[in-house]
């Protein structure tokens, strides 16, 4: 199975300088988002540590939809890829600034996000 | 001479171009969008290479490396960035250091991140790799995050020998490691963390900078979140010499690269109010290991002037004269060419200052 994977015009130039990448996923079972992901990451590792950190949980200020869904709706990273969908990277609003104490946790753990916000000890 | 200075913001970095007394050129922002709370430089017989440490809000932290002084930025080989093995059950937050030992570890290039970890580079800064021995220390899971997150933020190497480091980190203290980051143990002695119920503690403290004397490699100057401090046995013990400065706040500490016994710091009025008091700001030279105090105010602003200088927005170059720079949260970037006797406003209006490096060129 074949899936397309759109990416935000600030990812193109760590994936080949294009924003349209085709992933192939396994026929067997049902493919997650995690695998699309994994095959990202080992064709484009500047890509992949961009989505994820080493705990491969996604960053939390990285939307990831599948068609029109929000993984974060559907099953963060466990979200089944099914044939003919269209898969979209792109960063959320929240990520512009920072500092904010709304940001969301990273998907894929329930660890709290690592850093705290950032205060006058810099 | 030709210098220049990189200046991480909280909004891309910066670069300063120029020589003492004349203009400054501005150039950037570089890597713009992302904060930079570390930049580094490292010479090598084939030159020197630029390094910072970048983070994105939306893609995550990275060491970016220029080998041209700023023209271009990379990084370094897929999948050798500075990152957390996967046993570790971490994950990079920031890079707040980044140091080179020079001669004595020519292609060493040390990196000290958030959360609290060293990690060490031995090709430069192309890849890195975890030093175990500080990561499995025993007091790690005791240490605290201060109000900018759990950070290690200063590596010092000893120009005698390359096995002996130094770090620090908020809040943990100061840690030594006398044969390569194999081992650590707390350094912390003398350091008083009176905003515990019992100051005299082995660990813990929340120490802001440590700069390393240039007359004397086991003489350390440290500017503690409660008072400034020094050591001449490597950190084993600390005496306080802060007397003489208008607060003990403060967060960075610049020694003299050539001059023994000569540091700076700028206070700043309280834990509660982190900008300089009175409104003046005023830098502060000792001369004599610390016994004295000098207020340097020549060209820096006397009235109205709230400002806050983060721990790694003041530094030395290696230029002669030596130049001192610092940034402030407020986007304004000084400097003296005179050892801090007068000062020159270089630029501003940018975006907060978190660090800068500066190098003559």
């Amino acid at each position: 199975m074949r899936v397309r994977v759109h990416l935000s015009s600030a990812l193109r130039e760590h994936a080949g300088g294009t924003s349209i990448v085709e992933v192939e996923l396994a026929d067997a079972g049902t493919p997650t988002v995690a695998a699309v992901l994994d095959d990202l990451a080992s064709r484009f590792p500047a890509l992949g540590h961009r989505l994820r950190d080493e705990q491969r949980r996604l960053r939390p200020h990285v939307n990831v939809f599948v068609g029109d869904d929000n993984i974060r709706d559907v099953g963060g990273l466990d979200a089944p890829v099914r044939p003919g969908v269209e898969i979209s990277v792109l960063p959320a609003v929240s990520g512009g600034d920072g500092g904010d104490g709304r940001t969301p946790g990273p998907i894929g753990s329930e660890a709290v996000p690592p850093s705290a916000p950032q205060g006058d000890t810099a | 001479m030709e210098r220049m200075a990189l200046v991480g913001t909280t909004k891309g970095l910066f670069l300063l171009r120029g020589k003492a007394g004349g203009d400054w050129v501005l150039e950037g922002p570089a890597l713009a969008g992302e904060e930079v709370y570390a930049a580094g430089v490292h010479r090598t017989s084939r030159g020197v290479r630029l390094l910072a440490g970048t983070a994105s809000e939306h893609w995550g932290p990275v060491v970016r490396l220029s080998d041209d002084l700023g023209a271009t930025w990379g990084e370094g080989a897929a999948g050798a960035r500075v990152a957390f093995p996967e046993d570790s059950g971490a994950a990079l937050a920031r890079v707040w250091q980044l140091c080179s030992p020079g001669p004595v570890d020519p292609d060493v290039v040390y990196a000290g991140v958030e959360p609290a970890a060293l990690f060490r580079s031995t090709d430069g800064g192309e890849s890195f790799e975890l030093v175990r021995g500080l990561w499995d220390h025993p007091h790690r899971p005791q240490w605290d995050p201060g109000g900018g997150g759990l950070c290690l933020h200063t590596v010092l190497v000893d120009p005698r020998d390359g096995g002996r480091l130094t770090v620090a980190i908020s809040t943990g203290g100061v840690y030594r490691s006398d044969d390569g980051g194999e081992t650590w143990r707390p350094s912390n002695r003398g350091i008083r963390a009176v905003f515990l119920p019992e100051p005299d503690i082995e660990f813990g403290q929340c120490v802001h900078k440590v700069g390393r004397d240039a007359g004397s490699p086991d003489t350390l100057f440290l500017q503690h979140h409660w008072g400034v401090y020094r050591s001449d046995d490597a950190g084993d013990s600390w005496t306080s010499v802060g007397e003489g400065l208008p607060s003990d706040f403060g967060f960075p500490v610049v020694t003299h690269p050539r001059r023994a016994d000569t540091a700076y710091v700028i206070p700043l009025q309280s834990d509660e109010y982190r900008c300089t008091p009175d409104g003046r700001c005023r830098v502060y030279r000792t001369d004599d290991g610390g016994r004295s105090w000098t207020a340097l105010t020549a060209g820096l602003p006397q009235r109205d002037a709230h400002l806050t200088v983060l721990r790694d927005g003041f530094a030395a170059d290696d230029g002669d004269p030596v130049g001192l720079w610092f940034g402030t949260r407020t986007g304004d970037v000084f400097a003296s060419f005179d050892d801090g006797d007068t000062w020159a406003t270089v630029t501003g209006h940018l975006p907060p200052v978190l660090t800068v490096r500066a190098l003559a060129v």
